[in-house]
């Protein structure tokens, strides 16, 4: 028979190719969306040293942690806050004790115009800005840090009025980085440049740490990768001195 | 309940539905009324441009404007001479978008209605001396009225449920962007699901009735499409 004479070397071929990725396995994680580009970096070093493949779905912290709850397949959560992961534990869509922090978010007020932000973040007092961008406070963690920020400063309910908010933090800076915000709170890993260490372009104040409460950032294995030798694998990477110098270098601090 | 701040978003969304088919009835009779009538050769690239939000993911329509709107885009640069200053976060700037956005939902309607009108009324008002402006107003508004009415309630209902647009050129302002759309999609992240039903059902029910009275009462056909 012709077509199966044809096709028989065909699907040999097909199955020999796909015999190395049979050993290696795939995870999906949902990742919160200020860290998109040291995850992205993460995945292709883990696919490197371990051969499994990581599969991100980058959005909200928030987003993220209602649909788990409603059964969505994925097996590792990065989230950007301590509050979710724990709840998941909780509620019994984690594995109990998986918890870790994995990051400790920086935060800064950056413009895309130069020299517009100074370095001590003065322009909060005195500027004559239109439009002050910030992810949603109502459910983005860093909303709920830069307000904290604005309410130290004693400066919140002055500024209030001029709030543009993103739906999380990717659309802050994308309302800041268009120009139609003047200034905004956004991600340090959003805007530094991994190369000099510093932000890459525009004016930025990194915020100091003792004006907010502390910004750890918690991952937890969900149940769903409990059996999963490619989630079991990411989660250990990301404790990997590998994974903590491409955290770093994104403006990331260490976990303690 | 609804609190105020899920009051104020639906008065806001009504309102800028509202104005914008108010507009786009305005804008979209004389295109469509041109796309009935006319041999151009670029009947075929109006009608498709006007198609387009029907086929375009509402994150594409809302992100050129965000770019095009902003002080570095073309229309941003244009508007900021006049002195008003970029649309994106503000509520004209919403109405531009809605406008485009629920462009088709009006003008395709229409220029269903125009085109099987026909020749032989606007033929028999020309015999009879009447000029353009009086053909349109006493020949072709009295047999389009069905189109008209499914144009308008199309295109406020299409505006009601917009959102990918308003979230990317809105910026999530109380009473001033933030939609009920957006008003839901925020309880939602919040995990306030009992608002979140509120709000949702109320939408579900407004949308049915209005559509519900568009096919049954006015007899519309659902698909209506003058893609020819």
């Amino acid at each position: 028979m012709l077509s199966g004479r044809f096709f028989r070397p065909l699907i040999a071929a097909w199955l020999v190719s796909l015999a190395p990725t049979l050993s290696a396995a795939t995870t999906l994680a949902a990742v919160a969306s200020d860290f998109t580009k040291p995850m992205n970096e993460i995945a292709i070093e883990f696919q490197k040293a371990t051969g499994h493949e990581a599969k991100l779905s980058f959005g909200s912290s928030g987003k993220a942690f209602a649909q788990i709850q409603s059964g969505a397949p994925f097996d590792v959560y990065l989230s950007a806050s301590e509050k979710y992961p724990l709840e998941l534990e909780k509620s019994g869509h984690a594995v109990p004790d998986s918890h870790f922090i994995y990051a400790i978010g920086k935060l800064v007020l950056w413009s895309a115009t130069p020299d517009y932000v100074d370095g001590q973040g003065e322009i909060l007092k005195t500027g004559t800005f239109k439009h002050i961008a910030l992810a949603d406070p109502s459910h983005a963690p860093y909303g709920v840090v830069a307000e904290q920020v604005m309410e130290s400063l004693g400066v919140l309910d002055k500024l209030r009025p001029l709030f543009v908010m993103g739906e999380n933090i990717s659309q802050t800076y994308q309302f800041v980085s268009t120009g139609n915000a003047e200034l905004g709170f956004v991600g340090l890993a959003q805007v530094i440049d991994v190369n000099s260490g510093k932000i890459g372009s525009g004016s930025g104040w990194i915020i100091p740490d003792n004006l907010h409460s502390p910004f750890r950032q918690m991952a937890v294995l969900l149940r769903t990768g409990a059996e999963n030798p490619a989630a079991l694998a990411l989660v250990d990477f990301l404790k990997s001195p590998t994974a903590l110098a491409i955290i770093e270098k994104y403006g990331f601090g260490l976990p303690k | 309940m609804l609190n105020a701040s899920d009051l104020g978003a639906l008065y806001l969304t009504f309102k800028v539905a509202s104005i914008a088919t108010l507009l786009l009835l305005l804008l979209g009779t004389p295109l469509a009324w041109w796309l009935a009538r006319t041999r151009s050769h670029w009947k075929g690239v109006i009608n498709a441009v006007v198609a387009l939000p029907l086929v375009l993911p509402p994150t594409v329509l809302g992100f050129y404007l965000l770019v095009l709107m902003g002080p570095a885009g073309v229309v941003g640069k244009f508007t900021s001479s006049l002195g008003f200053g970029t649309l994106p976060f503000t509520f004209t700037g919403l109405i531009v978008a809605s406008v485009l956005y629920s462009l088709p939902f009006v003008v395709q309607p229409l220029q269903a209605a125009f085109t099987s009108i026909g020749e032989q009324p606007l033929e028999a008002a020309a015999t009879l001396r009447a000029g353009p402006l009086d053909t349109f107003f006493s020949v072709v508004v009295p047999l389009a009225k069905p189109g008209f009415l499914t144009a308008g309630i199309l295109g406020f209902t299409h505006t009601v449920g917009e959102f990918g647009v308003v979230l990317m050129v809105g910026g999530n302002i109380p009473d001033r962007t933030r939609v009920v759309s957006v008003q839901i999609y925020n309880h939602v992240e919040a995990l306030e699901y009992t608002q979140a039903h509120w709000l949702a059902g109320i939408l579900v029910l407004f949308s049915f009735s209005v559509l519900l009275v568009l096919y049954t009462v006015l007899k519309t056909q659902p698909v209506a499409h003058p893609l020819k």
